[in-house]
Order: C-alpha cells, then sequence, then structure tokens
C-alpha cells in the first residue's frame, strides 16, 4: 500500500521474477517478466501468445457465416459480444437492414452477457486480492444467466448465436419470462455484493489508490471500456456512437470519481463494474418491456458476397473497444479480418501503472484490469 | 470532413478514398503523425495489416479517434516490402504492441521502434503468416509439421 517513488532509498541488487503462464492471477496463459528490486516492481514484460490460435489466418480461409463461431472462441467470457462485433461488422460491408426483433433480442442478449462478464471479473478480482466467498457468490448468480442461455441457444459458453443479419434462433416461449424474474432476483443481489466487498474495508485498504491510471496515459494507451472509464473519461460506444439500438433506451454512463481514493484506481475499476450491472439491468427492463414480434430469420443473406472494399466497426463489449476490420475482394472468403482486441491495449499499460508497486499490488493492478488471453492472443 | 487538415497542407501528395479514408505515402508519414496528433486525434484504436497481392506491395491502416472532438479518422498507408515505416510508438503508446504484431504477423519493418520482436508467434519462428505467400514449414525446431490433416478437415 505504499509506492516507491525515489529508487535511491533502496540498494539491493535487481532480479528477474518469473509468474506464470501457469499461475492462478494470471487469470491464462500469460507470463510476466518482472524486474524486482526486493519486493518493489522496477519493470513488467508481459509475454503473451501461449494461446495464439491462428484466428486472423483461419478467417482468410473460412466463408463469412464460418467466422462466427471462431469469434466466440476468442473473448470466451463474453461470446455474445464478439459475435455481436463481428455481425455488425458484416453488415457494414453488405449493408443488411436488420428487423426491430433482431436488433432487441441482440440488446437483450448483450446486456445479459455484460452482467455475466462483469460478474466474473468482480469475483475474480475479489479473489485476487484475497475475498473467496464473493467469488462463488458471483458464479452463482452468472449460472442463472448461463441457463438462459442455454434454453435460448443450447450452449453455455460459446453460443454461436448471433449472426451476420440475425439470430440463430427466436427466443423460447418463456425467456423473457425468466428473464425477468433473473432482474427481480438478481438486482437485491448488488447490494449484498456491496456488503459482502465493495464497502468491506480489507478489500478497500487493498485496492483504493492502487494502480492509478490518468486519463491521459489511459487514452494514450488505448485503453478502453469500463477500465478508461474508471479513469474519469467519459467514452462508451453505446453512448458516444450508439450502434444497434441503444440510442433508444435511456442509461447512463458510470465513471470513476475516487469515491475512496484517486480517480483510476483500482477500486474505481472495480465499481465501474459494479454500477455497469445496475445500468445493464435498466436497458434489459426497458428492451423486454417493449420488445416488437417479427421474423428474426428474415434478413440473413443467403450467401455473404459483399462487394470489394473494407470496413472498421467498433463495439462496446464487456472488456472495451472491439472493433472489427475487414477487408473483401468481392468473393465469398474475407482478404483480411483484424480484431482490435481491448484486452490486448488494456494489458499494455501494466507496465506503465505498476512500476513503484509491490509485487502483490502488480495482482491487485492485473486484476482489476480484466483480462481475458483468449482474446489478447487471439 | 475529419481528413481536412490534411488536405488543406498536403492536397495532391494524399488521395482520399470513396469510405473517407486517406491514402498516404511512406515518406510523409513521420510529419503526417505529427499533424495527426496536433489536430487532437489522441487515440490509435488499431493498426492493420494487409497484403495487397499485387507488385510486392503491402499496406498499413491506422483508425484513429479524438476523444475531444469525437471524430473518426483512417490513415493507409501502402509501400513496397522491403520500405521500413516510421514507428509512431512514441507519439501513440498503443501502436507498440500494434507494430509488434504487424511485424510479427505480416512483416511490416518498422525503423525507430522501442523494441521491435515478434509478440504472438514463438521468437524462433521463421516467416510472417499472414502473407499470401507464406508457406507452411515442413520442421519446427527438429519436430515435423503434421501433412496429413484429414482427422480435423
Amino acid at each position: 500500500m505504499f509506492k516507491i517513488t525515489d529508487k535511491s532509498i533502496i540498494g539491493a541488487d535487481e532480479m528477474i521474477l518469473n509468474m506464470g503462464p501457469q499461475h492462478p492471477s494470471t487469470h491464462g496463459v500469460l507470463r510476466l517478466k518482472i524486474i524486482t528490486d526486493g519486493e518493489i516492481v522496477s519493470h513488467i514484460e508481459p509475454i503473451i501468445g501461449y494461446l495464439h490460435r491462428c484466428f486472423e489466418k483461419h478467417c482468410e480461409n473460412l466463408s463469412y457465416e464460418q467466422i462466427v463461431p471462431f469469434t466466440d472462441r476468442c473473448d470466451y467470457l463474453a461470446s455474445m459480444h464478439m459475435g455481436h462485433a463481428y455481425s455488425i461488422a458484416v453488415e457494414k460491408l453488405l449493408d443488411v437492414q436488420l428487423p426491430e426483433r433482431v436488433e432487441y433480442i441482440r440488446v437483450i442478449v448483450a446486456e445479459l452477457q455484460r452482467i455475466a462478464s462483469h460478474l466474473i471479473a468482480v469475483g475474480a478480482f475479489g479473489l485476487d486480492v484475497g475475498a473467496i466467498t464473493p467469488f462463488t457468490w458471483t458464479l452463482r448468480d452468472r449460472e442463472r444467466i448461463l441457463d438462459l442461455f442455454e434454453q435460448l441457444s443450447g450452449a453455455r459458453l460459446l453460443y454461436n448465436y448471433i449472426w451476420p443479419g440475425g439470430v440463430a434462433h427466436d427466443l423460447p416461449s418463456n425467456f423473457i419470462k425468466n428473464t425477468e424474474e433473473f432482474l427481480n432476483y438478481f438486482e437485491p443481489q448488488i447490494v449484498e455484493y456491496n456488503n459482502l466487498l465493495t464497502t468491506n474495508k480489507i478489500f478497500i485498504e487493498r485496492a483504493a489508490d492502487v494502480g492509478i491510471i490518468p486519463a491521459d496515459v489511459g487514452i494514450n494507451f488505448g485503453v478502453s471500456g469500463p477500465s478508461l472509464r474508471a479513469s474519469g473519461v467519459d467514452y462508451d460506444l453505446r453512448k458516444t456512437e450508439p450502434y444497434s439500438i441503444y440510442d433508444k433506451f435511456d442509461f447512463d454512463v458510470p465513471v470513476g470519481r475516487g469515491e475512496m481514493g484517486s480517480v483510476g484506481d483500482c477500486w474505481d475499476r472495480y465499481w465501474v463494474r459494479v454500477k455497469e450491472m445496475e445500468e445493464s439491468i435498466k436497458i434489459l427492463r426497458q428492451a423486454l418491456k417493449s420488445i416488437p414480434d417479427g421474423d428474426v430469420h428474415e434478413a440473413i443473406p443467403k450467401k455473404i458476397r459483399p462487394n470489394k472494399g473494407e470496413v472498421y466497426s467498433r463495439y462496446e463489449s464487456a472488456r472495451g473497444d472491439v472493433g472489427f476490420y475487414l477487408r473483401s475482394d468481392g468473393k465469398n472468403i474475407p482478404t483480411r479480418v483484424k480484431m482490435r482486441s481491448p484486452a490486448y491495449c488494456n494489458l499494455s499499460v501494466l507496465n506503465e501503472v505498476s512500476s513503484g508497486w509491490m509485487i502483490s499490488d502488480v495482482i491487485t493492478i492485473l486484476g482489476s484490469l480484466d483480462i481475458v488471453l483468449g482474446e489478447i492472443d487471439r | 470532413m475529419n481528413s481536412k487538415f490534411l488536405q488543406d497542407k498536403y492536397k495532391d501528395k494524399i488521395k482520399i478514398l470513396d469510405n473517407g479514408s486517406v491514402l498516404i505515402n511512406s515518406d510523409n508519414w513521420e510529419e503526417i503523425s505529427e499533424l495527426i496528433k496536433k489536430n487532437n486525434f489522441d487515440y490509435l484504436m488499431s493498426v492493420t495489416s494487409y497484403d495487397l497481392q499485387i507488385d510486392d506491395m503491402l499496406g498499413l491502416a491506422y483508425n484513429f479517434y479524438s476523444t475531444t472532438s469525437r471524430t473518426y479518422l483512417e490513415v493507409r498507408i501502402e509501400f513496397n516490402k522491403e520500405t521500413e515505416i516510421q514507428s509512431v510508438a512514441n507519439i501513440w503508446q498503443t501502436a507498440n504492441w500494434h507494430e509488434r504484431e504487424a511485424f510479427d504477423l505480416m512483416g511490416v519493418l518498422f525503423k525507430n521502434h522501442p523494441d521491435l520482436k515478434r509478440i504472438l508467434l514463438p521468437e524462433d519462428w521463421e516467416g510472417h503468416p499472414l502473407r499470401k505467400d507464406y508457406k507452411e514449414p515442413e520442421f519446427y525446431n527438429g519436430m515435423p509439421m503434421p501433412k496429413d490433416k484429414s482427422y480435423w478437415e
């Protein structure tokens, strides 16, 4: 909980500490080469690529429809978001108009997915700093969302549900009722998390004032999503550049205010995620109330063969700003698919914010960034 | 028009493409990148490398965003694959890892990059897989690479 800025006061020799690739606190196969002076970190080099599955190379040999399941496997904690982001990019390239019902279904599943992903982020962050119970509680509630998705698509983790031009299936008959029941159950749970973890003295001591990302550093490194909003930057694509039908809903964008310490510390990044779950509930309630009838398959193209051209589309996933850069040369196979993954940029800021902190604080900072290695390595 | 400041200064040296992105020459990139930063494009979202498949040409697409004026700009450079491109990692730190990725997978060479090495592939990997003329190696570290793909294809 204290940061050494004057390096001259410790004269011990530096040593290299290797953390990972197999380490419970690196959230996957991430290796950190940490140069330390005693307990104080002076430099971190993240070494990535252990989960590289050649996503972009595979895409060059697959037709546009076949890529959808591959995008699911990039960010496996928010598969719906990846499918949605990719579908929006393809639709932009094809210039398709979607039925209203499809847009509503997509917003509903995307917001449920955001809650599920943030539940893991919040719980795992607590686990990283030593609070074990909240993790079991958040997993218990996430399970109910996975049950809803199982009804919807048959899968619990990798859904292959949102397709370019539509969605795979219409909602099951009792889906809206079940989702409303879940929201009624879940809303009071957030108060419980706050009582258990958010306002816990030990947790605040570990997280507040640690690993501050100033707004300009965050922007310079391309940090996005809750991690950037915690630094006080009001940048949420759902509000600033509304895609799909987000402009129809009334919701706020929570930003970090430094309530327990300074703006942009680990506690703020945690708190923004908790607040975002509340906002997602707001959006869900509005969407469930006004969902129209319609055919969800009507706009799915028989054959995806876009004209020659390029498109860059952006999407606000649970981790931040997902970008898909597609290049088409008029065939049914894209010539280049590039995925701008948010966690990749969020991780690159780690060295900048953690030097001067202790090794145990690096775990806190890494946990608060909420990285998913599947998406970083692609 | 978001690219007006570039058009005013460079006129025919740059080309505006159909979707509003700007195609520039690799010689001017150092100057232009500083000008873009001065015009409040503080957020570099993505650097995409692509293979043009004609005359050994490669391309880079830079997608910028301005958090103050909330505008968007895409700048593209197309160049011969031997050309060294000026790194912009000292202006936008995002470019550091994205340029390493472009070097790793596409073989784009950058000059003045702080730490240009492979990022996603192992350091002893040969070749740049996203090039269209890439051939899969027969051996990696003495281990034969399986050619029979019938079990998964």
